[in-house]
C-alpha cells in the first residue's frame, strides 16, 4: 500500500487500544508525541527522551516499547495499547486495582508506563516471583515509591487474575 | 490492606488514596497534558562552553526556519530591563546570557515556533560566536588568589559568595584542645539532582484584552512564584494567575523560577500567543537546580569513655555561577545547624563559605530541609569513626549520647529548640526489628569464612517544619501556610491550602485530617491546592513542611469551623453555648447525649435556621504562624555484603524506623519513606554530576547519571515510634525527607563497617563498585 504524503507529513494509521485511528506525522514525528499530541491520548508520558525511564511504555502488536524510541511512520499499521486502553466499561483492570490498593504510586508520572509494562509480564508468565516482577520493570524508573509496592502489586495482581481464571 | 475513604474517624487509618484513579486510568493533568488554542512552543539555544565570552548572538537564520515566529536574546531582555533576575538567595541570575557565559548549558537565547519540532530547528540556526575561557571547576582554586573573578556583574574581588557561621568558636577551639579523643575526617556530598521524572516546564498564556497572565508551571510553590513573577515582570499580582497541575514529582527541584520560565511570559506578552516551554531530560540534570556539593571538615571532641565534649564543622559550598540556593533568607546555609544531630554535645561551631564556580546554578533542598541532609551525613558518618576510635560498638556510642526524653525541650548548641523525642525508643525498636545482636554475632562468624559483611547505624534527628515567622522568610515573605475551609449547607467540604503535593497523597491525607476535626467522613472533604486565584496565600510544599505547616493550618482553620458550628448547634439543640459538648462526630446537650445533631445538620442550619443575628455560612480561614520547627527522628540500619571480585556491594536487610509524631495515614507514610529511602541509596551508592576540566558536565542524562532501578534498591523494611510534637496542632512532624535525610550516612557506615577490619574509616559517596574495588585492591582483598 503506498503512503499518503500531505506537506511532507505521512498518514499514520494504526489500532489504537482496539480503534483504527489516523492522523498525518512528520517523518521523525517519535510514537510517544504522535499518541499524545496527534491522537489526543495523554497518559503515555515523557520523561526521558532516550529510553532510560520507561514513563512512555505502551504495547506495540502486544510488546512493551519505549514509544519515546519509536518513529510514529514505524507503528504504521500496527497495534498499540496504552494505558487508556487498560480496564472495560469504567472498570478498573485487575493490575489498576492492585496499583490502588497496594499504594503502587505516588505522582503518579511513571504510572502509565509501569502498567502497560506490566500487564505484558502478566500476559505471558506463569508464575511470577519478586525477582522475575523486579527484573520485568528494571527499564521503568520510579521516583516516589520505593518499588516495594509496585512489586507487591503486581504479584497481587497476579494472584487475583489467577483466581478469576480459575473461576471460569 | 487500606480502607476505604468513607471511615468516620479516619485520622491514623490506611485509607486508599483519592488522588489514584486518575493516575492509575492515565487521567492525570501533568503540565504537558494542557493544551490551549494557538499555542506555540519555546526551545532554548545553550552554551557549550563553561566559561566563555560571547562575540555575538546572530538570529536571521534561524527566522527562516518554516515555523519560527520569534527568537529573544539577552539584548532583547536588556532592552526590557529584564536580562537579569533575583533568585531566591538573594543573588542575581542572567536570563539569557549577555557579556558571558557562566556555566556550560547556560542560557543564550529563547526560539519559538509553530512545533516543538520547529523550535529545536531554530535554535540549531541560531549563530553564537563564542570565545572560550577558562572555566573555575574546582571550589577550592575558586577561593584562592590565582583564581579569575567570575562575577564581573557583582564587582566582587574573589570568588567568595558568603561566610556564615553559627556556635561559639572560641569554647569549641578550647574545647577540642583539652579533649582526651578528637577524631577529623573531611566529609564530602557531591553535586546530585532531585531528577524528577517530569522534568520542569510553563505555559505562559497572557491575554492582550484583560491584560491578565495565567501561568501554568510545575510548581511547589505556586503563590511564592506569582510574587516573584510579580515583582520580577512589574505585571500586577492580581492579574497574574498561577496554576500548578498535578506534578509529577518535585523533591525541590520545582521550588525556583528557571530562565525558561521567564522568556516564556515574555514571549507570550510580546506575542499575545500561549507559549508552552519544557525542558528535556538533558536540561532538567544540566540546567535546574542540583543539591548537595558540600565540602565539610569535622571534627570531634570525647571523653575516653565515649561521652562527646565538642564538635566543629567547617564547609566550602560550591553553588555555581549565581547563589540561587533555595534557603530560607536567614539562612544561607540552610538549617546547616541541625549538624549536632541527635547528641548532645555541650559546645558546637560550625561555618559554611558559599562560592562561585563555572557550574549551573542553585543547590535545592533535594528532599531535605536546606541543607539537613548534609549536616546528618556528617554527623552520622563521624559518630561511627569516633566509635572505632573507642572501640565502643557505634550502638553503644549513640546511646551514651543521645539526648534523653527528660530533657525535651531541648536547647542545642547551635541555637534550636527540640520539640520533643525518644531517641532511644526509635532505635531499640530498629534493632529489635533486625535482631542486632544476632546480625553481629552473624557477621563474626562471615567474616572468620572470608566475607566482607558490615553493618551501618545512621540515628538522625530532622528539623523541619518551616517556618516561623520569626526565623524564616523568603524574600522578605514569612513562610507561614494557609488553610481555607467551606462547608456547604449538605455538609461537604471543599478545602483549599497554599501548600502544593508531587505525589505525596494531600488530596487524602488533609481530608483525614480535617474530617476527623469536623467529624465527617474524608470522603466528604475535597481537598484542592495549587491555584492561586482560589488557594489562600501559602508557601508551598517542600522541605517536609506541609504537615507541620499547613496542616497546622488546616486543623486550625477546622476548629474555627468548628466553634461557629457549636454555636448553630446550641441554637438547634436549644441550649446555652456551655452546654453544648463535641463527642468527635456529634454535638449534644451536656448530661443528655439523646439529643444531639452532627455537623451535616449544623451545616445545612447554617444556610437556613441561624441563631437571631448570627452571619450565614459556615467556613473559616486560617493562616498558621507555626510557634516552632518539629523535629522528627529515626533510626535506620543497614546490613551489607562486599563482591570481593567486583566491588559491588549488596544490600542485604535495611530497616528504618521513623519518629515522625502523630500519622495521618500510615501508608501513605510508608510509601513516602520507601520513596527517600531509595532515592538515599542512589546518592549513596551510584549518582553524581561530575565535571571534568573543562567544564563539561559529564552526567546530562540517565545513562549516566542514574537513578535506582528495581533490580539493584532494596527490599524496604519499616517500623514507627510516635512521639507528638508537643506545639503541633495535631502533634503531627512531617516524614517525607526523613529517609533521604538518614539513610545515606547507614549505608555508608555499612561499607565502612565491612572493611574496618582492615583499617577503613572513611569512603567518599557515591560508593561506585570501581571506587570500592580499589580500596579492597589496596589493602589486599579482591579475589579474581
Amino acid at each position: 500500500m503506498g503512503r499518503t504524503v500531505i506537506n511532507d507529513q505521512i498518514m499514520v494509521h494504526v489500532t489504537i487500544n482496539g480503534e483504527s485511528r489516523h492522523a498525518l506525522a512528520e517523518p521523525r514525528t517519535l510514537l510517544a508525541y504522535f499518541i499524545r499530541d496527534n491522537l489526543g491520548l495523554t497518559g503515555t508520558h515523557v520523561g526521558c527522551d532516550t529510553t532510560s525511564c520507561g514513563v512512555c511504555t505502551v504495547l506495540l502488536d502486544g510488546v512493551p516499547v519505549k514509544s519515546c524510541t519509536v518513529l510514529a511512520v514505524q507503528a504504521d499499521g500496527h497495534d498499540i495499547e496504552t494505558v487508556e486502553g487498560l480496564g472495560h466499561n469504567g472498570q478498573l483492570h485487575p493490575l489498576q486495582q492492585a496499583f490502588w490498593d497496594n499504594h503502587g504510586l505516588q505522582c503518579g508520572f511513571c504510572t502509565p508506563g509501569m502498567l502497560m509494562t506490566t500487564t505484558a509480564l502478566l500476559r505471558n508468565s506463569v508464575d511470577l516471583t519478586e525477582h522475575e516482577v523486579r527484573r520485568a520493570i528494571s527499564g521503568n524508573l520510579c521516583r516516589c515509591t520505593g518499588y516495594v509496592n509496585i512489586v507487591k502489586a503486581v504479584l497481587e495482581a497476579k494472584r487475583r487474575m489467577g483466581e478469576e481464571t480459575r473461576k471460569v | 490492606m487500606s480502607m476505604d475513604v468513607t471511615e468516620t474517624q479516619p485520622l491514623g487509618k490506611a485509607i486508599k488514596r483519592k488522588e489514584d484513579p486518575r493516575f492509575i486510568r492515565g487521567q492525570g493533568r501533568y503540565l504537558d497534558d494542557i493544551v490551549l488554542p494557538h499555542m506555540l512552543y519555546m526551545a532554548l539555544v545553550r552554551s557549550p562552553y563553561a566559561h566563555a565570552r560571547i562575540k555575538s548572538v546572530r538570529t536571521e537564520d534561524a527566522y527562516a526556519v518554516k515555523g519560527v515566529k520569534a527568537v529573544l536574546t539577552g539584548e532583547d531582555l536588556a532592552a526590557m530591563n529584564l536580562a537579569w533576575m533575583p533568585t531566591l538567595a538573594g543573588d542575581q541570575q542572567m536570563v539569557l546570557a549577555t557579556g558571558k557565559v557562566l556555566f556550560q548549558y547556560q542560557e543564550v537565547a529563547a526560539v519559538v515556533a509553530e512545533t516543538r519540532e520547529a523550535a529545536e530547528d531554530g535554535v540549531s540556526r541560531v549563530d553564537v560566536e563564542y570565545e572560550p575561557l577558562t572555566p573555575v571547576m574546582d571550589p577550592f582554586f575558586a577561593l584562592s588568589s590565582d583564581a579569575p573573578i567570575l562575577r564581573e556583574d557583582r564587582e566582587q574581588t574573589n570568588n567568595h559568595i558568603f561566610h556564615w557561621e553559627v556556635g561559639n568558636k572560641e569554647d569549641t577551639d578550647a574545647a577540642l584542645a583539652s579533649s582526651p579523643v578528637v577524631v577529623k575526617e573531611q566529609i564530602r556530598m557531591p553535586r546530585v539532582h532531585p531528577a524528577p521524572l517530569e522534568p520542569c516546564g510553563c505555559i505562559a498564556d497572557y491575554q492582550n484584552s484583560t491584560g491578565k497572565l495565567t501561568w501554568y508551571v510545575t510548581s511547589q510553590a505556586p503563590h511564592a512564584h506569582r510574587t516573584v513573577l510579580a515583582m520580577v515582570s512589574g505585571l500586577p499580582e492580581h492579574m497574574i494567575h498561577v496554576v500548578s497541575p498535578d506534578i509529577g514529582g518535585g523533591f525541590g527541584n520545582k521550588v525556583p523560577v528557571y530562565p525558561g520560565y521567564v522568556c516564556a511570559v515574555v514571549m507570550s506578552i510580546k506575542l499575545g500567543q500561549p507559549i508552552k516551554w519544557i525542558e528535556t531530560r538533558t536540561e532538567n540534570l544540566t540546567t535546574t537546580n542540583f543539591a548537595r556539593d558540600y565540602h565539610m571538615t569535622a571534627e570531634i571532641g570525647a571523653t575516653e569513655d565515649g561521652h562527646v565534649t565538642v564538635l566543629k564543622v567547617t564547609t566550602i559550598a560550591d553553588h555555581g555561577a549565581f547563589d540561587a540556593a533555595a534557603d530560607p533568607s536567614k539562612f544561607p546555609a540552610g538549617l546547616f545547624s541541625i549538624v549536632t544531630g541527635s547528641y548532645r554535645f555541650p559546645v558546637a561551631f560550625a561555618e559554611v563559605d558559599g562560592v562561585y564556580t563555572n557550574k549551573a546554578p542553585g543547590g535545592v533542598a533535594y528532599r531535605c530541609s536546606f541543607r539537613v541532609t548534609e549536616a546528618s551525613f556528617l554527623i552520622e558518618r563521624v559518630m561511627n569513626t569516633l566509635a572505632y576510635r573507642l572501640s565502643l560498638d557505634p550502638v553503644e556510642l549513640r546511646r551514651r549520647n543521645f539526648i534523653a526524653p527528660e530533657e525535651f525541650p531541648y536547647q542545642s548548641p547551635l541555637g534550636w529548640v527540640y520539640d520533643s523525642g525518644n531517641y532511644a525508643k526509635t532505635l531499640d525498636t530498629a534493632l529489635a526489628i533486625i535482631d542486632y545482636s544476632q546480625m553481629r554475632r552473624e557477621q563474626e562468624k562471615r567474616r572468620e569464612q572470608g566475607e566482607l559483611v558490615g553493618i551501618g547505624i545512621s540515628t538522625f534527628t530532622e528539623i523541619v517544619g518551616a517556618g516561623p515567622s520569626h526565623t524564616f522568610d523568603i524574600l522578605g515573605i514569612k513562610m507561614f501556610d494557609s488553610c481555607e475551609i467551606r462547608i456547604h449547607p449538605t455538609g461537604k467540604v471543599i478545602a483549599r491550602l497554599g501548600a502544593r503535593h508531587q505525589g505525596q497523597g494531600h488530596e487524602t491525607t488533609f481530608a483525614q485530617l480535617i474530617a476527623q476535626e469536623l467529624g465527617l467522613s474524608a470522603a466528604d472533604v475535597l481537598i484542592e491546592e495549587g491555584d492561586t486565584d482560589t488557594a489562600p496565600y501559602g508557601l508551598g510544599t517542600y522541605a517536609s513542611r506541609s504537615t507541620p505547616t499547613a496542616g497546622g493550618a488546616a486543623a486550625l482553620a477546622a476548629r474555627r469551623v468548628r466553634k461557629k458550628a457549636e454555636q448553630i448547634a446550641a441554637h438547634l439543640l436549644e441550649v446555652s453555648q456551655d452546654d453544648v459538648q463535641w463527642d468527635g462526630t456529634r454535638f449534644s446537650a451536656k448530661g443528655l447525649s439523646s439529643r444531639s445533631v452532627t455537623m451535616a445538620d449544623v451545616a445545612l442550619a447554617a444556610y437556613t435556621n441561624l441563631p437571631e443575628g448570627m452571619e450565614p455560612g459556615l467556613e473559616a480561614t486560617y493562616y498558621y504562624d507555626p510557634p516552632n520547627l518539629t523535629f522528627p527522628n529515626g533510626a535506620y540500619i543497614a546490613v551489607v555484603s562486599i563482591d570481593r571480585g567486583t566491588g559491588q556491594v549488596h544490600v542485604e536487610r535495611f530497616v528504618a524506623v521513623d519518629d515522625c509524631g502523630t500519622v495521618i495515614n500510615p501508608m501513605v507514610v510508608e510509601g513516602q519513606i520507601h520513596g527517600g529511602l531509595t532515592e538515599g541509596f542512589g546518592i549513596a551508592f551510584m549518582q553524581e554530576i561530575a565535571f571534568d576540566s573543562d567544564g563539561n558536565n559529564l552526567a546530562p542524562n540517565f545513562m549516566d547519571y542514574l537513578v535506582p532501578t528495581a533490580v539493584e534498591t532494596p527490599h524496604w523494611e519499616t517500623g514507627r515510634t510516635v512521639t507528638p510534637s508537643p506545639h503541633h496542632p495535631i502533634g503531627a512532624k512531617g516524614v517525607g525527607e526523613s529517609p533521604n535525610v538518614g539513610s545515606p550516612a547507614a549505608f555508608v557506615n555499612a561499607v565502612v563497617d565491612a572493611l574496618a577490619p582492615y583499617g577503613v574509616t572513611n569512603l567518599e559517596i557515591p560508593l561506585f563498585p570501581w571506587k570500592i574495588w580499589e580500596v579492597l585492591k589496596q589493602h589486599g582483598l579482591t579475589v579474581s
